[in-house]
Order: C-alpha cells, then sequence, then structure tokens
C-alpha cells in the first residue's frame, strides 16, 4: 500500500514524459493533478492505519525489492511509514495536489508540449520527494535525495531558452552535490562503524553509546558531514546561494520545491536521525548557531529585495534557519512542527505572489506594483493570511509553531539563540508586511516595463484576479495557514501539543531495543496531556505537577506574549516606514547607502565565492593542469621521447655521408687515438 | 562438450573473412556489407546472451572451460574459460560492437569492407582477452587488438588521425613489451621452481610462490602494462588523441571496451599472480587514480571539444574503477566490477551522442552548440538521461558503481574515499556544464536552427543504452550475484599471504570498533 504514495506520481510522470506531446493540456494536467489526489488518498489511508496502531509501535513497513547487495551491504528497496514521514506525506502529497491543480491554470499559456514537460516533471518531483521521506535506510533516502535535486534542476531551468534561468538551475544541482560530498561520506562512515543503513538499526546501534559531550567523536563526524549535506538541501550558510537563484523556475515550483518540500528535506533528515543527533551535541550546537546565523542573515537580505519572489526566496531560507534552530536545541517535534505549519503558510504566499505575476504579466518587481488589494481581493485577503501567519500573529498556525521553537530555544538554556531568533522573527513580520503594503496597497505603479515572460495578458487596464482553479488553491491554503497550527497548541493554552506526543517516538529508540533514551530534552511545561489523536492516552508521561511547571508556564506565557509583540512590533515597522512615512525608508536607504548596497548585494557571498573558488579552480584547470601540466609536461615528455629518438637516429644518419675519403679519415683518427693511446699508457 | 567460448571468440573473425570475400569495387554493395556485419555481430551478441543464461552463478571457478595443448614444448596451451568477472564483460563486448556498427552506418563511406572487417576482427581479439586462461593466448590477442584499432583510428579518423594512431599503439607496445618479458619470466620461474617444465597455465602460476624481488618486477612489469590500458594518471595523455581523432565507432569500442582491458588485467593477472607485490603496491596504484580522478575531471571540465572532455572524464571515471580494486575489499571490488559496465554504457552513450551531433554539425567545439532542446528535443533527451547516468544518480548505473568503490575505499582507508568522492562534486560541475552549453540558452548559430532530430536508426542505436542504464541502476543485483563467488575466491587469492587488510576504518574510532558488526561480516 505504501508503494501506491510515490508509485502513483511516478505513473503520472511517465504517461506525462512519453504521451505528452500527443496529449491535450486538460489530458495532461488532468492525469498529473488526478495522479497527486490519488497519492494523497493512498497517503490518507495510510496515515488512517498507522494511528489506528498503538502509540509506541507505529511503524507500517513494506519490502519492494533487494536493490543492492554485495558482501555484508544489503540494501533493500523498501518503504516506512511512521509518525515522521506521516506529517511528511500528508504535506508533500496534500500540498503538491494543490499546487498541481494551481498549476493548470498558472502555466496555461504554454505549448502543449511544454505543459505536459511541466507535469511529468512535477509529478517525478513528488515521486522522488515521497521516497525521499518514506525511505527505511539511508541509500534510498539518497534516491529521493538527488531525485529531487534533479527535477529540482529541471525546473528551475524550465525555461531552458533563457541563460539565467539554465544557470540558476546547475547551480543549484552543483550546490547541492557538495552538500551531497558530505551527506555520502557521512553515510559511509556510518555504515563503516555500523554495519547498517537502516535508520532503526542505526539508532540501536548508536543509542549503547554515549554522547559525545567532552569530544569530537565517530559520531560528532557523522553527524557533522549529514549536516554538510542538509545545508546543501535547505539552503544553509555556506551552501544558501542557489536558493533565491531558484526563483527563476516557474512561481508553483517555487511554492512546491522551494519553499514547502524539498528544501525541508535537510530539516527531516536531521529529524530522522535524532537519535546520532543527540549524541553529538556539539554538532547540534553547530546546526542551531548555523540555522540563526542564517535565519538573521537571509532576514535582513528580505528586507531590501525588490523582486516579490526573491523577498519570499530569502523568508524561506530564513524559516529554515529558524527549524535548524530548533533541531540544534534538540527540539526536534517543534522543529517538524514548524515544517508543517511553515509549508502551508509559504506555499500560500509563493502562490498568491504567483498570482499577482500572473495578473501583472510577468512583473516581479515591487516597485512597479501596488494597490492590487481591489483589483484581486481574493489574492490579497488569501496573501494577507499568509503574512500574518509567518509574521506569527496568534492564533494562526505560524505563531504556535514559532513560539513553541523560541520557547524550546529558551528553555533548553540558549538564550542567545532565543534572543537572534526572535530579532529574525520581528525582521520577517518587517519584511513581509513592508512586501503586503507594496505590493497590494498605495497606488499603482505607472506602466510597468514590457517583461520577458510573454504571453500573459497586459499589465495595463483592468486585472484579473486568480482564475478558479488557482483561487481554490489559494483558499484551501489559507484555511491550512489558519488552522495547521491547532494539532500543536501547547498545554500554557489549554491546547495538547499532539503533534509533539504523536512525533517523538521517531526520534527514539524503539523500547523493546534498548532503553529508550528519550532524546527529547522534556519540556515540563507541556508535557501534561498526551491526549494521542487515537485515543492512546500517554499514560506512561508524567503529569504537571508541581510549582516547577507552573513557572516553566510562566515563562512559557511570558515568551509567547514577547513574540505576539515582536510580530506587532514588525509590522508596525513595516506601516511606519512604507505606507506612513514612505520618505523615511528611502532616506535611510540613502543615509545608510553602504549598508543598503551590502543587503541588496546579498552581503556579496556569490560574489566571494566566483572569486575565491570557481574562477580560481577554473583558471589552475585550464592554465595549469590541462596547457601546462597535461600538454605540456606528460605530453611533452612523450613528445620528446618520440623526437630525442628521431634526433639521435638523424644525427647517426649524418655520420654515414657516403663519402669514402670522410670514411678513410675518420678510420685513420680512430687508428692514430687507439695507438696514440697504447703509446702514452 | 560443444566449444561454446571458441565459438563466440571466432564467430566475429568468421564474419570478418565473410566480409572479405565479397566484391565491393566501388561501394555498391555497401548496404550488403553492412547488414552481414551487423548480423554477423548481433548473432555474437545472442552467443553471448546465451552463455550468461547458461552460466552458473553459484559457482566461483571458471566454467565452459576448453583445454588443449598448442604448443607442448613451451607448455602454451590453447586454455579459455569464463567466471563472473568476465561474464558481463562478454555480453558488454557484444552490445556495443552492433551498436558501434550502427553508429557508423551513415557516417562511414570510405572502404566499408575493411571498416567493417577490422571491427570484427577486433572483437574477436577483445572476446579472446576475456576468455584467456593462458598468459601466451592472452599475450596474443591482446597484442591482436592493437592492429585493428590502429587502423580504425588511422583510416577512418579525423584530421590529426595519424599522429593519434601511432602515440596510441607506441604508448600500448611500450607497456606490453614489459609484459610479455614478465610473462615469460613467468614461466620460466614455473620451471625453475617447480621443474614440470615450462607453464603459461594462469591457474598454475596463481598458485607459484615467486621469491620476493621476482614478484615485485613482474607485478611491475604488468601493472605498467595494465595502467596504459586503463589510463591511469599519469600515463593517460594517449586517450584524449585517440579518441578525438577515433571515428565514433572506434572511440565508442575504445571507452566502452579496450579501457577495461587495463582493469581486467589487473584484476585477473597482476593481483592474484602477485599478491604480495599487490598489497605493496596498493596505495601508490590507488593514490595515483585518485589524483586521476580529480585531475580528469578538472581537465575535463575546461575542454572546448566535446570529445576531449569525454576522454578526460574517462580518466576520472576509470580512476574509480582503479580505486575499487585497490581497496582489495568486496565492495571496492564488486562497484570496480560494476564500474567497468558503466562506464562501457555510459561513457560509450556519451560518444554515441557526440557522433550524432557532430555527424549534423561536422564539428564537436561546445561553442558551436547552444539552445539545441528547442531544435532536437528527443536526442536532447536521452543526451541529459546519459549525462546522468555519467554523474551517477541514484536510479542509474553509474551510482551503484560508483557508491560500491567509495564504500570499498573508505573501509580500506577514508582518505582514499574522501577526495575520491570530491568527484563526485566535480562530475556535476563539467557535465551539467556542457549539457547546458550545448543544449540551453537561445540558438546562437543559424546552421543549428534546422537540425534533424533522432533518426530511427539513431534511435536503435541509442535506446539499448538508455534502456541498459536504467536497468542496470534498478535491479543492479542480476550483475553482482554471478560476481559474487568469483570476487570472493579472488580476493581470497589476493589475500592468501598479504596481511589480511582490516576492511573496518581503521583509522576512525577505537572504541567503536568493538560493538561495530562490520568486523565479523566481511569476508576477507
Amino acid at each position: 500500500m505504501l508503494l501506491l504514495i510515490p508509485l502513483l506520481p511516478f505513473l503520472g510522470f511517465l504517461v506525462n514524459a512519453s504521451f505528452g506531446r500527443r496529449l491535450s493540456k486538460t489530458m495532461s494536467g488532468g492525469v498529473a493533478v488526478a495522479a497527486m489526489v490519488g497519492s494523497f488518498a493512498a497517503s490518507a489511508a495510510a496515515s488512517w492505519t498507522l494511528l489506528g496502531m498503538p502509540a509506541g509501535g507505529r511503524v507500517i513497513d513494506q519490502d519492494v525489492f533487494t536493490w543492492i547487495s554485495s558482501g555484508d551491504l544489503l540494501v533493500p528497496f523498501a518503504l516506512r511509514l511512521d509518525p515522521l514521514s506521516m506529517v511528511m506525506i500528508l504535506v508533500v502529497s496534500g500540498i503538491g495536489a494543490l499546487i498541481h491543480l494551481y498549476s493548470t491554470a498558472y502555466m496555461h499559456e504554454e505549448r502543449d508540449s511544454e505543459y505536459a514537460r511541466y507535469f511529468s516533471y512535477l509529478n517525478l518531483f513528488a515521486a522522488f520527494m515521497l521516497v525521499l521521506v518514506l525511505a527505511p535506510n539511508f541509500l534510498v533516502m539518497f534516491v529521493g535525495w538527488e531525485g529531487v535535486g534533479l527535477c529540482s534542476y529541471l525546473l528551475i531551468g524550465f525555461w531552458y531558452h533563457k541563460t539565467s534561468a539554465a544557470d540558476a538551475g546547475k547551480k543549484a544541482f552543483i550546490v547541492n552535490r557538495i552538500g551531497d560530498f558530505g551527506f555520502l561520506l557521512g553515510v559511509l562512515l556510518l555504515f563503516s562503524q555500523f554495519g547498517t543503513l537502516d535508520f532503526h538499526a542505526l539508532a540501536r546501534g548508536i543509542s549503547v553509546f554515549a554522547p559525545e559531550t567532552a569530544r569530537f567523536g565517530t559520531l560528532s563526524v557523522a553527524a557533522l558531514l549529514l549536516f554538510l549535506g542538509a545545508t546543501g538541501k535547505s539552503a544553509q550558510i555556506p551552501l544558501h546561494v542557489w536558493l533565491p537563484d531558484a526563483m527563476e523556475g516557474p512561481t508553483p515550483v517555487s511554492a512546491l520545491i522551494h519553499a514547502a518540500t524539498m528544501v525541508t528535506a535537510g530539516v527531516y533528515m536531521i529529524g530522522r536521525n535524532a537519535v546520532l543527533y543527540s549524541h553529538a551535541p556539539g554538532v547540534l550546537e553547530l546546526v542551531a548557531i548555523v540555522g540563526v546565523a542564517t535565519a538573521v542573515m537571509a532576514a535582513t537580505i528580505g528586507l531590501v529585495q525588490n523582486d516579490i519572489k526573491r523577498v519570499l526566496a530569502y523568508s524561506t531560507v530564513s524559516q529554515l534557519g529558524l527549524m535548524f534552530v530548533a533541531m540544534g536545541v534538540g527540539a526536534y517535534a517543534a522543529g517538524i512542527f514548524h515544517l508543517f505549519t511553515h509549508a502551508f503558510f509559504k506555499a500560500l504566499l509563493f502562490l498568491g505572489s504567483g498570482a499577482v505575476i500572473h495578473a501583472l504579466a510577468g512583473e516581479q518587481d515591487l516597485r512597479r506594483m501596488g494597490g492590487l488589494r481591489k483589483e484581486l481581493p481574493v489574492t490579497y485577503w488569501t496573501f494577507l493570511v499568509g503574512a500574518l501567519a509567518i509574521a506569527g500573529i496568534p492564533p494562526l498556525s505560524g505563531f504556535f509553531s514559532k513560539d513553541e521553537l523560541l520557547y524550546r530555544a529558551y528553555a533548553n538554556g540558549h538564550p542567545y539563540l532565543w534572543f537572534f531568533a526572535s530579532l529574525a522573527s520581528l525582521l520577517t513580520a518587517c519584511y513581509m508586511f513592508r512586501l503586503v503594503f507594496l505590493a497590494f496597497h498605495g497606488e499603482r505603479a505607472p506602466a510597468a516595463a514590457p517583461s520577458d515572460h510573454t504571453g500573459h495578458q497586459g499589465a495595463q487596464g483592468h486585472l484579473h484576479d486568480a482564475p478558479r482553479p488557482m483561487a481554490i488553491a489559494l483558499i484551501v491554503l489559507a484555511v491550512g495557514a489558519v488552522l495547521a497550527g491547532s494539532v500543536g497548541v501547547p498545554g500554557v493554552l489549554r491546547g495538547s501539543n499532539r503533534i509533539e506526543s504523536f512525533l517523538e517516538p521517531s526520534f527514539t529508540v524503539e523500547s523493546d531495543h534498548a532503553p529508550a533514551s528519550t532524546v527529547q530534552p522534556a519540556g515540563p511545561g507541556d508535557e501534561a496531556a498526551g491526549g494521542m489523536v487515537h485515543g492512546a492516552p500517554a499514560a506512561e508521561r508524567e503529569p504537571v505537577a508541581g510549582p516547577e511547571a507552573e513557572g516553566s508556564a510562566t515563562l512559557e506565557g511570558g515568551l509567547m506574549l514577547t513574540s505576539t509583540l515582536v510580530a506587532v512590533t514588525g509590522i508596525g515597522l513595516a506601516w511606519f516606514f512604507f505606507v506612513r512615512r514612505r520618505d523615511l525608508a528611502e532616506a535611510a536607504a540613502r543615509r545608510f547607502q553602504g549598508l543598503h548596497r551590502l543587503l541588496l548585494n546579498k552581503y556579496y557571498v556569490d560574489e566571494i565565492y566566483e572569486a575565491g573558488i570557481v574562477q580560481p579552480v577554473r583558471i589552475l584547470s585550464e592554465q595549469g593542469l590541462w596547457r601546462v601540466l597535461d600538454v605540456g609536461v606528460i605530453d611533452g615528455a612523450v613528445n620528446g621521447v618520440a623526437v630525442t629518438v628521431r634526433g639521435a637516429s638523424g644525427a647517426l644518419r649524418l655520420l654515414q655521408t657516403g663519402s669514402i675519403r670522410a670514411y678513410a679519415a675518420s678510420l685513420m683518427l680512430g687508428a692514430l687515438l687507439i695507438l696514440g693511446y697504447m703509446l702514452w699508457w | 562438450m560443444f566449444p561454446v567460448l571458441t565459438t563466440i571468440v571466432f564467430l566475429p573473425l568468421v564474419g570478418a573473412l565473410l566480409l572479405l570475400l565479397i566484391e565491393n569495387r566501388d561501394g555498391r554493395r555497401d548496404a550488403v556489407i553492412r547488414w552481414t556485419a551487423l548480423g554477423a555481430s548481433l548473432l555474437v551478441f545472442a552467443a553471448t546472451l546465451v552463455l550468461w543464461i547458461r552460466f552458473d552463478p553459484s559457482r566461483a571457478d571458471f566454467q565452459f572451460v576448453e583445454r588443449h595443448d598448442w604448443i607442448p614444448s613451451f607448455g602454451v596451451q590453447y586454455f579459455v574459460g569464463v567466471d563472473g568477472i568476465s561474464l558481463f564483460l562478454l555480453v558488454l563486448t557484444g552490445v556495443l560492437t552492433p551498436v558501434a556498427l550502427l553508429s557508423s552506418w551513415e557516417s562511414v563511406h570510405k572502404k566499408v569492407k575493411e571498416f567493417s572487417a577490422f571491427l570484427l576482427v577486433l572483437e574477436s581479439a577483445m572476446l579472446g582477452v576475456f576468455v584467456s586462461l593462458d598468459l601466451f593466448l592472452f599475450y596474443m590477442f591482446w597484442d591482436a587488438m592493437l592492429i585493428p584499432m590502429y587502423f580504425l583510428i588511422g583510416v577512418w579518423g579525423y584530421d590529426r588521425r595519424i599522429y593519434a594512431a601511432v602515440k596510441f599503439i607506441l604508448f600500448t607496445a611500450a607497456g606490453s613489451v614489459l609484459m610479455l618479458l614478465a610473462i615469460i619470466g613467468l614461466a620460466w620461474m614455473h620451471n625453475s621452481i617447480t621443474g614440470t617444465g615450462y607453464s603459461f597455465d594462469l591457474l598454475k602460476l596463481y598458485d607459484l610462490r615467486l621469491p620476493r624481488q621476482y614478484e615485485f618486477w613482474f607485478f611491475l612489469a604488468f601493472t605498467l602494462a595494465f595502467a596504459i590500458k586503463v589510463p591511469l594518471f599519469p600515463f593517460h595523455t594517449w586517450l584524449p588523441d585517440a579518441h578525438v581523432e577515433a571515428p565514433t565507432a572506434g572511440s565508442v569500442i575504445l571507452a566502452g571496451v579496450l579501457l577495461k582491458m587495463g582493469a581486467y588485467g589487473l584484476v585477473r593477472f597482476a593481483f592474484p599472480l602477485f599478491p604480495s607485490a599487490a598489497a605493496f603496491f596498493a596505495p601508490a596504484i590507488a593514490l595515483l587514480a585518485v589524483i586521476g580522478i580529480v585531475y580528469g575531471a578538472l581537465v575535463a571540465m575546461v575542454q572546448p571539444d566535446l570529445k576531449k572532455l569525454v576522454a578526460y572524464s574517462s580518466v576520472s571515471h576509470m580512476g574509480f574503477v582503479v580505486l575499487g580494486i585497490c581497496a582489495l575489499n568486496v565492495q571496492g571490488m564488486q562497484g570496480a566490477m560494476y564500474q567497468m559496465l558503466n562506464h562501457g554504457i555510459s561513457t560509450g552513450g556519451l560518444f554515441l551522442i557526440v557522433g550524432m551531433l557532430s555527424d549534423r554539425r561536422h564539428t564537436r567545439q561546445i561553442a558551436e552548440f547552444g539552445g539545441l532542446k528547442a531544435v532536437t528535443p528527443r536526442l536532447v533527451a536521452v543526451f541529459l538521461l546519459i549525462t546522468l547516468s555519467s554523474i551517477g544518480l541514484p536510479g542509474l548505473n553509474g551510482f551503484v558503481g560508483e557508491f560500491l568503490i567509495l564504500l570499498g575505499a573508505f573501509r580500506w582507508d577514508p582518505r582514499y574515499a574522501a577526495f575520491a568522492a570530491s568527484g563526485v562534486i566535480l562530475s556535476a560541475v563539467y557535465m551539467l556544464w556542457m549539457f547546458q552549453r550545448v543544449n540551453y540558452g537561445p540558438v546562437t548559430h543559424d546552421e543549428n536552427r534546422s537540425l534533424p532530430d533522432l533518426t530511427v536508426r539513431e534511435r536503435w542505436v541509442i535506446i539499448p543504452i538508455v534502456a541498459m542504464a536504467i536497468f542496470m541502476g534498478v535491479l543492479p543485483g542480476i550483475f553482482l550475484r554471478p560476481m559474487q563467488p568469483s570476487v570472493d575466491r579472488l580476493l581470497q587469492r589476493v589475500s592468501r599471504e598479504a596481511v589480511a587488510r582490516a576492511p573496518v576504518a581503521g583509522r576512525t574510532d577505537v572504541t567503536l570498533r568493538a560493538t561495530g558488526p562490520a568486523d565479523v561480516r566481511v569476508k576477507n
């Protein structure tokens, strides 16, 4: 049954890839959407079965076939559903289906064959992503991991005739490959130590050892190498550079791949290996630091970007950073919870921006927008919901997940992480509402320049709001963005934080094999009610009691209030600078010109990489290795031998002059020399 | 018993002789000749498939053995057989020869009869190399390969074909001469140690215990010959020239099969014949292999010529093969075997694609292309698939081999694996950059606007390759399982007296090893 979940989109891919040319748009779009809806239905059915199982043993395994077997290496191609992967498949197939639906309208101007090509890639992506999250071992995960990278490459470069799009696709793939280098080595290290690649078996093996608190041992090395892979896929420092460029792809692709699903793979991978990471506290700390640094850096860049999609791209990088903060403080469930809510509101925001771009005939520059509120009401209101959710305004989903994450950072003893993560939240609220105000409020900017994204209706005159399939997707996602937080309402607000207790078994070793080393550093405040979705009360967990719990409840409440204030402040700042006193924003940009340019140019990271790595390698390879070493030295030596042989034979040939006198003379000379030698000595 | 192997080996030769009987003065019977040659090669392919079906995958020793005295006074025999290591190389040769013939269907017009005959003679020699279990016989086939290849490059090649052909011959011959001396030396040592006369019998020589210094010198002589063939850095400079100047069919066979001869030679002869020397030199050879991986990739990256790019990528890929062999453990060795097949498929496929582009545009300069995806979508689709296979995307063939090799290397010494793994990044860089410049962006040259997409014949050429790439990526077990017993046997032989090398990463963490189950389970 599990196999059906990735198989349906894969079949959709096969249909569109093989017969796409001959299918009408309705057909190819229909096949693709149907495949995703089917996959979502299968996911839902599988989830239902999983929820019906007792809380401790929620695992469904399906072996498909033996993939690689060599010596003691045995890698089955298998799938495994557990609470963590259940959350993921529902997100991927559910949001994926909506984005497929949205795409049927968004991509409608493409030619039939291009339309089919688009949907074949999109289906293929979904199939790989589902394999990634259902994988029971590292190698099957790597199939999905690389597969989504490939689809991302193909979809970013979908408009391949644009050099910038083709460049961006290639950059994404190569930067991801740098991460894969670490990922692969991490996998090799784990296998050579534990003789297995299965996540459960690895967790069991690892749990035997004590956490490497004092030293940087093998487990830490493995965790670090895997984290390099995660930074590639999830666009964290130093491998974040590909994601903003990925906005060259069609907007629904940005929504699906570069916001809601694929980029979260790194976060997911760490969650999947929670036991390993909990045994490598040093690396975990690094994860948190990288996460928070990325969050702040990307947020500051997002503050000044003028391309609507780039703002959202940096926002994604920033939010992913927050997820890594949660992972880094050992609050795996909080990280996954934020991943879950983020998928809704970020997909919503991207699709909303797509609706704007669609309406404006490809215009993406915020400075040429404005006043769209009246003309695009559906887009505006749904977008506003998304913006409020990401800013963290209660009771929208983003509030609960972000708050949980901030609270964990603080409660687990990292107040500085909490501070910087809150700063990132402030900036988030600020740049999101800057975007909202610039695009939807105020007056429409005159005469948008004609753009290269042709085929859409002209920008002037009456604008059309999102067509029906797009509107449906926006509204459903908006509802999701409001409600998704309800699975994780914390105890302090009389919720039960169900998602946390539900996910927890995925982050620990199964109890029947080893003493369950709970890796979740228990935050006592919200452990109270374990009320599982399907009955099964978590009876073994301690009920809340005592003043300590109360104290932490106060703390949590206080932090919650703070973060709400932070969000409101951010929105207020945006309102002040971009609605009330536009001139002040511009004056500030002029006043701090250097800083402004630094942010606008993304801290020049691309330029540094280009000058520091790309060009030196290229010049070294071309001038040094190829022209000098290969052609000059090695081949030169070979040709040198040939020339020497030829030269020597030429010299010998000179001796054979054919002149009798010369021969006679040399004969005489030789005889004299011998004679002299004999006489002299 | 029916002499299966003899039939397979000499069938192409018979085909070639048949071709010579066909009168073809002014090219009137070109079509007849082409079809006859193709028919013969397909027959051989079918025969190799039959061999595969009838092969017993559970046995480690040689099967379908034929043994006859040839020159008894020197102990020379006609001794052939197949095991899990050579089986698939025979099948690969069987696949690639018809593909090579088909690929030159329209691009070769000069002396079609001789061209086809040379290809078939070459096939006989290659098959002979893979089945020979007598060193003298092996050497005969080994040198016999040179002659048809020399003519294929020198007569049907591009502009600098003579230079390339001579360079190819000189490089290979230089290595071969030393190997011949070592072979004769071995036979002589057999007599002086056992007192039972000269012998070129591989199985007897496997059991021979040589004095240490002889073993070292013989090993170096063999290895030099094979290293040139692989080619191992820094003996690779003949390869770019040979590839660039060879006709497409020549490049396909060269990359697909001939380069495998070197790696096969290491596995079949150099390592098991001289195990302690092999163990001693393996780190140095592996170092050259790792340098080759990175170096080949970096140099490939900056090539302006498509064929040179693919040629240097071969240096990189074959470095992986040699690294796997040097790791001397199950995964490394099996990965190397598998990577040999993969490289034949993916690099063979790349040369076919480049050949198709060059047939259309009569140039191989990357800068002359651009934006082909809009013009020839089907060609670009298969191009993409083969590119992905070459950069080792999981699900396609290249990944399985690379992963096994990296795993084997890592267990031996993580440092080699770490350097080799950087090839994972670099292969993506040079392949995708090339792919983008050829296929994406706007069409920049007017000549490219009206290029035809894949023809029916070209589809027949390339689809088997693509199908193999997918099949071998999804179901590697079909190939790995029959290899396993022979690889185990080989590793036993190599570690016969060489100190058994711990397969577990010894330099990492001692405390973990106590429970690491890897210790127990690895076979050598």
